[in-house]
């Protein structure tokens, strides 16, 4: 670099000039490409500190016995851990970002719906945010629950369950809005002559998305307001000594959480398929079957709450039923693997950054895909229910998954968004050591959890040392990895190389436009008249 | 520069607000939909004793708040069909009616409230604490439901008030009435809530 000119096209979204210059400019901007940089700093800071959370539980987890902190303490970080990873990161992860950012100029409009509710929405969720990291602190200690707030241990606990329960409603609440916004801007604000089927598949995993956001939040809202009812008023909805019904609330809670992994999942999917046509230069082979998957899956995943449930009292016939539905999800992700794989076949294929993401992404992905299938088999979810076995499936999908969809998304975008160029080499090797560190990390889960070991303990048998061990060191070979790669990004928005408009050849709408955007997106009126991929 | 004022570029869309305020009503609905679950369950476990609880809740409180709440819902709509005729005196009067009876509607439920409170009569309480299972828990849910009905009916008349204000002022005109419209959608909502509640609490004895 060097030699090249250093400053950016001016106009562009990132120096715009509205009532207010600098850090206000930001926080008070309606445009869509600004709230989406907003939510990438909140969740790439939160992200870093769920892992460092993660970190210190595997540095705890590295030898047997008590090395640094005892049960308790241990508790709490599990806890906080998973609140932020869930309700924090992944939840409004991909749509919040890249929803934000790319959704609207994908469909050719200048901005979401409700650009007012847009930033309306992010403040929400700082608030929510600003509430959860309290919980850790304030009161007495820090919850000890685990995310899921299982009663009546968390109407029983004295620690502090009420703001960390009030953080996941609030943030549920940013997330019902947003959904609400994405799908007004879908219905109201594609470009002139984009029909449903011309629109791109990203757009598509956004919309199934938003459905779920809308339909699924409120009912995990209510529940949450009753544990907040219980403490405060004793009640009794869930607490059997009243009355009430303790697995009533993991019904609520599950028909909620499970298709809250769809939230996370579904735009990952939409982000690999944006890339894969992409690097390899060919169009998506099943246009439709991808889009109509996307909303069959949104469909089916409101009926499989229950497999999270095989354990905790239900008739033989809802079991059956809920391990039925649960392989019936399946087909529609296997519909979506084996079209990327086809259209990768025979194409030009250009191994770069992010291609490297969406292949480990559809690795990762085929394993904890297939290891969700073992769980939602009844006989083998009575063995490793509540092992590592499952603290290794959630995190092939969900870190594996929607973690390296989002990696994907930055780098394949990084140079749209900041108008700069990362550094490739260093890039690539950031991915060998976060992809390295990652299996290392949580393929000994599997293992471990088959053995037999319990998830949620803060310490183990000396049968588990191995495993563990090796597990541990995978946590810090990935948290390097993961380091190096915030660096270059970081770095890189600031003093990269100037990006081109179209660096990889891309053929969806946000690659017709100048890298960064300017503000309105387009300055001329968009129609459109082929399907978005359209490769010869 | 000279495009940078994205901001006071008015962007209207009134479909697309509609659409808007519809979905936001349908998550309204299944946020008490978890409520109206939770309450089948455990009337269906505990059908006697919430028989016998609900002969405490005054019918005729209920009721009133019932007509209190079908003529607001009936004055609001009618305040929309005012506007659209330019008649902007008829829409204020109809609207501060509405707002009048949200307001008796939130006095009521204080003197409701207030005497189940007085008879020791909410959860948590000594007396509530002896009662059976299904007793405790229908008192549980009675406060709870209507609690949160009480609070949207407050997120109602702020509505409300913020559109009286924009009718005064002339900003909602005939012309221009969406938010008088979502306004509106969001007390039938409201509304539609307590139909349901009315019945489930106080009538089913
Ligand atoms: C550097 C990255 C990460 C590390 C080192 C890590 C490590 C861990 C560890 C050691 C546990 C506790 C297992 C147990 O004792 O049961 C755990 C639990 C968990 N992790 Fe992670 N994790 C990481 C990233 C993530 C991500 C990206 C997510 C996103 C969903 C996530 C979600 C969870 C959840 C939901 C739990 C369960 C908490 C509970 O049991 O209540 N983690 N993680
Ligand atoms: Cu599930």
């Amino acid at each position: 670099m060097g030699s090249k000119p250093v400053a950016l096209p001016t106009g562009s979204y990132l120096d715009q000039q509205g009532k207010y210059k600098g850090i206000l400019g930001w926080l008070t901007s309606t445009d869509h490409k600004r709230i989406a940089i907003l939510y990438l700093s909140c969740i790439a800071i939160f992200f870093l500190v769920g892992a460092t959370l993660g970190g210190i539980m595997k540095l705890e987890l590295l030898k047997a016995g008590q090395q640094y902190f005892g049960p308790q303490t241990y508790n709490g970080f599990f806890t906080v851990h998973g609140i932020i990873m869930i309700f924090m990161v992944v939840i409004p992860g991909l749509s919040a970002v890249f929803g934000n950012f790319f959704l609207p100029i994908m469909i050719g409009a200048k901005d979401v719906a409700f650009p007012r509710l847009n930033l309306f929405s992010w403040y929400i969720y700082l608030a929510g945010s600003a509430i959860a990291i309290y919980s850790q602190f304030g009161g007495h200690g820090a919850p000890d629950t685990g995310w899921t707030f299982y009663a009546p241990y968390s109407i029983n606990t004295n620690t502090n369950v009420i703001p960390a329960v009030l953080a996941a409603f609030v943030l549920g609440f940013s997330s019902i809005l947003t959904g609400l916004n994405f799908i007004v801007t879908i219905h109201r604000m594609r470009a002139k002559g984009m029909t449903w089927f011309k629109m791109p598949l990203f757009p598509w995993s956004i919309y199934a998305t938003a459905w779920i956001q809308v339909l699924a939040t409120p009912i995990i809202g209510i529940t949450l307001l009753m544990v907040i009812a219980e403490r405060t008023l004793r009640i009794g909805f869930f607490d059997p000594s009243l009355g009430g019904d303790p697995i009533l609330y993991q019904h609520l809670f599950w028909i909620y959480s499970h298709p809250a992994v769809y939230i996370m999942i579904l735009p990952a999917m939409g982000v690999i398929t944006e890339i894969i046509p992409t690097f390899c230069q060919r169009n998506v082979f099943g246009y439709k079957a991808i889009a109509f998957s996307s909303m069959a899956i949104a469909g089916v995943g409101y009926l499989v709450w229950g497999h999270h449930m095989f354990t905790s009292g239900m008739s033989n016939f809802a079991r059956i039923a809920f391990s039925f539905l649960t392989f019936v999800v399946a087909i529609p992700s296997a519909i979506k693997v084996f079209n990327w794989i086809t259209t990768m076949y025979k194409g030009s294929i250009l191994v770069r950054t992010p291609f490297l993401y969406t292949l480990s992404f559809i690795f990762l992905f085929m394993i904890g895909g297939l290891t969700g299938l073992t769980l939602g088999s009844l006989a083998i979810n009575v063995h490793v229910h509540d092992t590592y076995y499952v603290v290794a499936h959630f995190h092939y999908i969900v870190f594996g998954g929607m973690g390296f969809a989002f990696f994907a998304a930055i780098h394949y975008w990084f140079p749209k968004m900041f108008g700069r160029m990362y550094k490739e080499r260093l890039g690539n090797i950031a991915w060998g050591i976060v992809f390295g560190g990652f299996n290392l990390l949580y393929f000994p889960m599997f293992v471990l959890g088959l053995q037999g070991m319990p998830r949620r303990y803060f310490d183990y048998l000396p049968e588990y040392s191995t495993g563990q061990f090796i597990s541990s060191i995978g946590a810090f070979v990935l948290i390097t990895g993961l380091i190096l790669m915030v660096y270059n990004l970081v770095r890189s928005a600031r003093k990269g190389e100037l990006a081109p408009m179209n660096p990889w050849n891309g053929q969806t709408l946000e690659w017709t436009i100048a890298s960064p955007p300017p503000l309105e997106n387009f300055d001329r009126e968009i129609v459109i008249t082929e399907s978005p991929y359209n490769y010869k | 520069m000279d495009h940078n004022t994205l901001e006071e570029h008015e962007h209207r869309d009134d479909v697309g607000s509609k659409l808007g305020m519809w979905i936001f009503i349908f998550t309204e609905l299944l946020l008490f939909g978890g409520l109206f679950l939770v309450y089948a369950v455990l009337r269906a476990k505990y059908f006697q004793d919430f028989h016998v609880a609900a002969h405490q809740l005054n019918v005729f409180i209920g009721s009133i708040n019932t007509l209190a709440l079908l003529v607001s819902s009936m004055t609001i709509a009618m305040s929309i069909t005012a506007i659209q005729k330019n008649q902007k005196k008829v829409a204020l009067i109809l609207l501060s009616i509405t707002f009048f009876l949200a307001f008796i509607f939130l006095v009521n439920k204080y003197f409701e409230w207030g005497l189940k409170i007085h008879h020791h009569l909410y959860p948590g309480s000594d007396l509530v604490l002896t009662l059976t299972h299904g007793e405790i828990l229908f008192f549980g849910l009675y406060f709870f439901m209507t609690g949160l009905h009480a609070l949207h009916i407050i997120i109602g008349m702020s509505l409300i008030g913020v559109v009286i204000f924009k009718v005064k002022n002339d900003k909602i005109r005939s012309d221009n009435f969406q938010l008088l419209e979502n306004a509106g959608l969001y007390w039938h909502l409201v509304d539609l809530i307590w139909i349901f509640l009315f019945p489930l609490l106080y009538l089913i004895t």
